[in-house]
């Protein structure tokens, strides 16, 4: 290849932060990678690994005040160097000859602007339209990124509009002056696995049409394999593989881009543990245990658990004056689980998945239905006669970083529940017990006296789940419990979940978006759309062959990565 | 948490955030200088409630609206002519000490009468003393008693000299003013601890309940909230000073802290609002804790740099307040000496130009007022749980 045809050359770019007086971080620690022209490259990695990073110092969005960038380091767009471009020529680029999408659309649009007019503001400023013409082209942008009848939706605020609609006017915008070079900074993350299909359908259309380059930024290596020419796999701000998408995917040198390939769950086969960063890194090579396969099902005799009937939560709302609205979130659940067993509950947002589980533990007022624990209904329990039961039945949260409040140090976390529960005759036997359960969740005991935000995410987690297991429930909800986490951490995190259930045979009620996660960890799999439950099956089953259109459409979407799109 | 002490012994507890948040103010230079004012303003304070100093500041130490030093005496003041301003002068009229205006006549008498029976003395005399059982005469003052009196009382009047001038001048009594501001700050620097305490406690109090709850409660607290505000505010403190009925440093207080709080309301309702949806929160009610353990052992230490903050801004305001009150009279009693009081005296001396009763009072409040909001921002700074 010649140098005419590299659209953009990043060079040794070494970007590091002044965290305070003494200590600095760095983020890029000598990063070089090419775009040609109408490619796309995907930056992928964990977070942390400086992806996103990279994308604003091309973008010269990096926060001026602690933010330096190395001496030696050059962003070549077109030949001319980024970094050593004026504040206003930057702004000229911006938006004309590289523009960017963002992972959260409700953010990045002001709320206080029509659709349309964000998008005309950008035809104005870069191309210089009047106010009518750049109208007419903003109606235009919006259908043809496919959002119906744009010319009534050109008038609505960004509220009015869902996700999916939302991040599609982002791509609007971003498309608006023909850009030379689309930066897409984790655009389908934040949305639901179905819509995120069609973004990356939209985007890959868009790019073929008009002819612009696409750095791709993700954590998904199944996303990025359905649309990336090249790939650079990034951790802790170096490059550890960069390559044809067919050369990384298909015979990966790297022992990290090997991991990274294998932790996400698989599909096609149950292993009974999911590989883990250091198998690979430590150069162990995937554990003999990671080939075992395990057969999972309800077999229709185990006597259940947990049993729920009808159970039905509204949400009222007040409109105008004196009106009411109601939302129906969820509408007649009923499902049973047995001793020991996972049932797994997936669906989009708003499906109302999580709901069921907060009614479950009485955190929401049931509008209906029972919830039955060895034959008593929770729901119609006095809170004085529920606390018995509310050790039975714990919860592990979505937010590592939400669920543990920051004021306190593990040990009280972990302490307090025993405290509430009478568990353990005094603080001494607490604290023994305290540090038997941080060694179970494989944190070490000086975790005890620290506060939660001097550890990472999957830690967190860990200590959450131990939270849980202090009161050594029977059943646990977890809902979307490693949704949050990146996919290293979340194979540790599913494993040491599914070591725990074996150990203290507890039930699940598995609830997440992650139809792969799902059918890794689930007896049973059960499908919300709507408030509704549409089908309830063996995992494996529901996975071979779905009957309910909605299923077979959620299952239709999940991105396949390499091998079957290319 | 109050387990601290228990495993401190077997595992090394991390910084705390307050102790983080105190790095942090510790680390920034401005807070630190704001904080050393406000510290030195305290210590200054505490000083004069145990008597340590200013404990004389009633004294009339000076002459009448004595000028501040460094603009030296007043012409009036340097004439010859003191009689033309008696009241500027007391000294000159009672030079040294009070004498006895017939002294000299009963020394006279004494000097002729006292011893002199042997010589000169008639036959009778002599008879009539006999008879009496005295041998010889001796002049006694009838007034001598009284003198005496008079002398022991009036000694230390006249005895202190009153100065032409005072280092930063002297009111109308010739109070030294120094000593005024300082004592003063005593009242207006209590006050507005004290009210900034009670206003945030009620605050606080309040905008848990009704932002945990919601419903109900928070109508209610709301509708108190709007009838609160609704009524203007000098209004309000006349209302309630009208029902307390007495003057004094606890009643402004009261009347201070019984109308701020509701400021801290809205904020803490709205923080109170925004964290019992926090799944923290809901994970406490998970694992089964109370209410009230929900609200105030894990919400509140989450949201206290809220109220810390306000309770700081408020003191500034509050001091701000009294000076207002003492202004308008309805202050502090006339014993007592405030700022706002020496404000008050100020109004009509500034007519007759003697300012520095007012620059003083001024000049203190605005240090400690400045001081005081540049420390509650860099505390604000070093609370903010955004920054790491």
């Amino acid at each position: 290849m010649n140098t005419t045809d590299k659209l953009l050359s990043v060079r040794d770019l070494r970007v590091s932060f002044r965290l305070d007086k003494k200590t600095t971080f760095e983020a890029l620690k000598g990063v070089s990678f090419d775009i040609e022209r109408e490619q796309t490259v995907a930056l992928v990695g964990e977070s942390g690994s400086g992806k996103s990073v990279s994308s604003l110092a091309i973008m010269g969005l990096l926060p001026k005040e602690n933010a330096s960038v190395g001496v030696g380091s050059q962003i070549l767009f077109q030949g001319q160097d980024l970094l050593r471009f004026d504040a206003q020529a930057l702004r000229r680029m911006r938006g004309h000859d590289i523009s960017m999408i963002f992972q959260d659309p409700m953010t990045s649009l002001n709320p206080l602007f029509t659709v349309g007019s964000q998008i005309a503001e950008v035809l104005r400023l870069h191309k210089g339209m009047s106010n009518s013409e750049a109208t007419r082209r903003a109606i235009a942008l919006l259908d043809e990124v496919g959002l119906p009848e744009p010319a009534q939706r050109a008038n609505v605020f960004p509220f009015q509009l869902s996700g999916g609609q939302q991040q599609r006017v982002m791509i609007a915008m971003a498309v608006a002056c023909e850009p030379k070079l689309l930066i897409a900074d984790e655009p389908t993350t934040a949305l639901d696995v179905t819509i995120q299909h069609q973004i990356i359908e939209l985007v890959a259309n868009l790019r073929k049409k008009h002819g612009m380059a696409v750095l791709w930024i993700s954590h998904d290596l199944a996303v990025v394999g359905e649309i990336a020419d090249r790939v650079v796999v990034m951790r802790h701000g170096d490059i550890r593989e960069a390559g044809t998408a067919r050369a990384i995917f298909e015979s990966p040198q790297d022992a990290y881009t090997k991991a990274l390939l294998q932790c996400h769950p698989p599909l096609d086969r149950r292993p009974r543990r999911l590989a883990v960063i250091d198998d690979f890194v430590n150069g162990t090579g995937p554990a003999a245990e990671n080939r075992i396969e395990v057969q999972r099902g309800f077999d229709g005799g185990e006597t259940p658990l947990l049993e729920v009937r009808k159970l039905c939560k509204n949400f009222e709302f007040r409109e105008g004056l004196f009106g009411k609205r109601v939302l129906q979130a969820v509408k007649d659940v009923s499902f049973s689980l047995p001793k020991g067993k996972t049932l797994g509950l997936v669906g989009e947002s708003g499906s109302g998945k999580s709901t069921v589980g907060l009614t479950i533990m009485r955190l929401h007022k049931a509008s209906g239905g029972e919830v039955r624990f060895e034959g008593q209904d929770l729901l119609a329990m006095s809170p004085a006669q529920q606390m018995a039961y509310k050790r039975k039945i714990q919860i592990i949260f979505q937010n590592p970083y939400a669920s543990l409040n920051p004021r306190f140090v593990v040990g009280d976390i972990l302490m307090e529940p025993m405290r509430i529960h009478c568990i353990g005759a005094n603080d001494a036997e607490r604290e023994r017990m305290v540090l038997a359960l941080l060694d179970r969740v494989g944190m070490p005991a000086t975790s005890f006296g620290k506060y939660p935000h001097e550890f990472s995410g999957g830690q967190r987690q860990r200590v959450a789940i131990a939270r849980a297991l202090a009161m050594q429930p029977e059943v646990v909800i977890c809902d979307e419990s490693v949704s949050a986490l990146d996919v290293s951490v979340q194979a540790q995190v599913l494993n040491l979940l599914q070591d725990l259930q074996d150990e203290f045979r507890m039930s699940y009620l598995f609830i997440s978006h992650d139809l792969a996660v799902v059918k890794y960890i689930s007896d049973q799999v059960m499908v919300m759309n709507q408030g509704e439950v549409v089908e309830v099956a063996n995992s494996d089953e529901i996975y071979r062959s779905p009957q309910h259109p909605y299923t077979q459409k959620l299952l239709g979407s999940i991105p396949r990565g390499w091998v079957h799109s290319h | 948490m109050t387990t601290s002490t228990l495993h401190a012994s077997t595992h090394r507890s991390s910084p705390g955030l307050w102790t983080l948040a105190w790095r942090r103010l510790i680390g920034d230079r401005v807070a630190v200088i704001s904080m050393t004012v406000v510290a030195a303003f305290l210590l200054l304070t505490l000083a004069s409630g145990l008597g340590l100093v200013a404990a004389n500041w009633n004294d009339e130490v000076a002459i009448g609206y004595a000028r501040p030093a460094f603009l030296g005496q007043s012409e009036k003041n340097k004439a010859p002519d003191a009689a033309a301003n008696p009241q500027a002068k007391p000294t000159e009229l009672y030079p040294g000490t009070v004498k006895d205006p017939l002294a000299a006549e009963m020394a006279e008498l004494r000097a002729a009468l006292d011893g002199k029976v042997g010589a000169g003395a008639t036959a009778s005399t002599t008879a009539v003393l006999a008879s009496l059982g005295m041998d010889d005469i001796k002049v006694v003052d009838p007034l001598e008693k009284e003198l005496a009196e008079i002398l022991a009382n009036t000694q230390v009047v006249v005895e202190a000299a009153r100065v032409d001038t005072l280092f930063f001048g002297a009111d109308k009594w010739g109070h030294d003013i120094i000593k005024k501001v300082i004592k003063g700050s005593e009242t207006s620097i209590m006050v507005g601890l004290a009210a900034a305490l009670v206003a945030t406690l009620i605050g606080t109090l309040f905008g848990a309940i009704s932002g945990y709850y919601g419903g109900w409660l928070d109508d209610f607290f709301n509708w108190f909230y709007s009838i609160f505000t609704a009524i203007p505010y000098l209004l309000l403190i006349l209302a309630i000073a009208a029902v307390l009925n007495q003057k004094g440093v606890m009643t402004i207080v009261l009347i201070l802290g019984l109308t701020g709080w509701t400021g801290i309301y809205r904020l803490v309702r709205a923080e109170y609002m925004k964290h019992r949806t926090r799944e923290y929160v809901q994970a406490a009610d998970a694992i089964g804790a109370s209410n009230f353990r929900r609200m105030f052992v894990h919400i509140f230490p989450n949201i206290s740099h809220v109220s810390l903050v306000q309770l700081s801004v408020h003191a500034v305001g509050f001091i701000k307040s009294e000076v207002i009150l003492s202004f308008l009279g309805f202050g502090v009693p006339v014993d007592k000496v405030s700022w706002g009081s020496m404000l008050g005296e100020a109004q009509n001396e500034l007519i007759l130009g003697y300012w520095w009763q007012l620059a003083a009072a001024t000049i203190a409040m605005a240090i400690l007022v400045t001081a005081f909001s540049m420390l509650t921002d860099a505390l604000r700074d070093a609370l903010d749980p955004k920054i790491k």
